[in-house]
């Protein structure tokens, strides 16, 4: 049962990262192919006891994430299509097939990997057990966190603003 | 959990390479942005599996900090995208050549 979801979260997750990559002609269809793979890995999050990050995941990355690129490409009204360098035969097949030669070469050593899993508490990954480590032992990174996004709101705001007079 | 670790790795392995591929082939600057994002979110899947593998709760909080960074490196890349494409009425990288040698 596990390996059989396993293998469907993994297949959707690389297929909708190959969907998002591919899609060359709207860039709302690559927006979208990109949920379809964030949903996947929150799946796989949850069936690694991480369900706290696996939610986060959907909320952050399917949710708003994702939501900003839909809303800058509908608010721009844009078109899309290939782009010039997009359509160089010899760039893509390159790229291509050096990633696969990576893919290979990491998959021939990873997948050879024979660690057993240790058993955990059932309160692992939970949100009070995150929650109190954010709170203890990460406290200084946690508050950093929060003035990194302040700074970042204040950030886009001026940058987005249209410039008056 | 019958599945092993390296399994998890190869899927994030995989991902992070399709993000790479995305960089370097595609020239439309949102596809390129969404690609970086991919390629965070295949460094998570090896935290999360490591984390879990070493029955550590570390894993997770950094998987947490990267989503932080992630969701105000969207909020400040869409906004600079958003001027890019008003000033050049385009989505294509290659016509942002002003800093280029």
């Amino acid at each position: 049962m596990e390996s059989i979801l396993f293998w469907v979260f993994s297949i959707a997750a690389i297929g909708g990262a190959l969907g998002m990559v591919g899609t060359l002609r709207n860039t709302v269809y690559s927006a979208l192919w990109l949920v379809v793979s964030m949903l996947a890995l929150a799946c796989l999050f949850i069936m690694l006891n991480a369900q706290f990050v696996g939610l986060i995941q959907i909320m952050v990355y399917a949710g708003a994430i994702v939501v900003l690129f839909l809303f800058v490409v509908m608010l721009l009204n844009l078109t899309g299509g290939v782009m010039g360098a997009e359509e160089q035969p010899l760039l893509k097949f390159v790229g291509v097939a050096l990633a696969v030669a990576v893919s290979l070469q990491l998959g021939s050593i990873l997948l050879r990997i024979e660690l057993p899993w240790p058993e955990v508490s059932p309160e692992y990954g939970t949100t009070a057990e995150i929650g109190r480590a954010l709170y203890t032992d990460y406290l200084l990174p946690f508050e950093v966190a929060g003035v990194l996004l302040l700074a970042a709101i204040v950030a886009a705001l001026a940058m987005a603003k249209r410039e008056r007079g | 959990m019958e599945i092993p670790v390296g399994h998890y790795q190869f899927v994030a392995a995989a991902l992070f390479m399709i993000g790479v591929v995305g960089m370097l082939v595609r020239r439309n600057v949102i596809v390129m942005f969404m690609s970086i994002e991919l390629m965070l979110n295949a460094a998570n899947l090896s935290f999360v599996a490591w984390s879990r593998l070493w029955d550590s709760i570390d894993g997770q909080i950094f998987v947490f900090m990267v989503m932080v960074v992630a969701a105000a490196e969207v909020a400040v890349g869409l906004a600079i995208i958003i001027s890019l494409i008003r000033n050049r009425d385009s989505v294509n990288i290659e016509e942002a050549s002003l800093l280029k040698w």
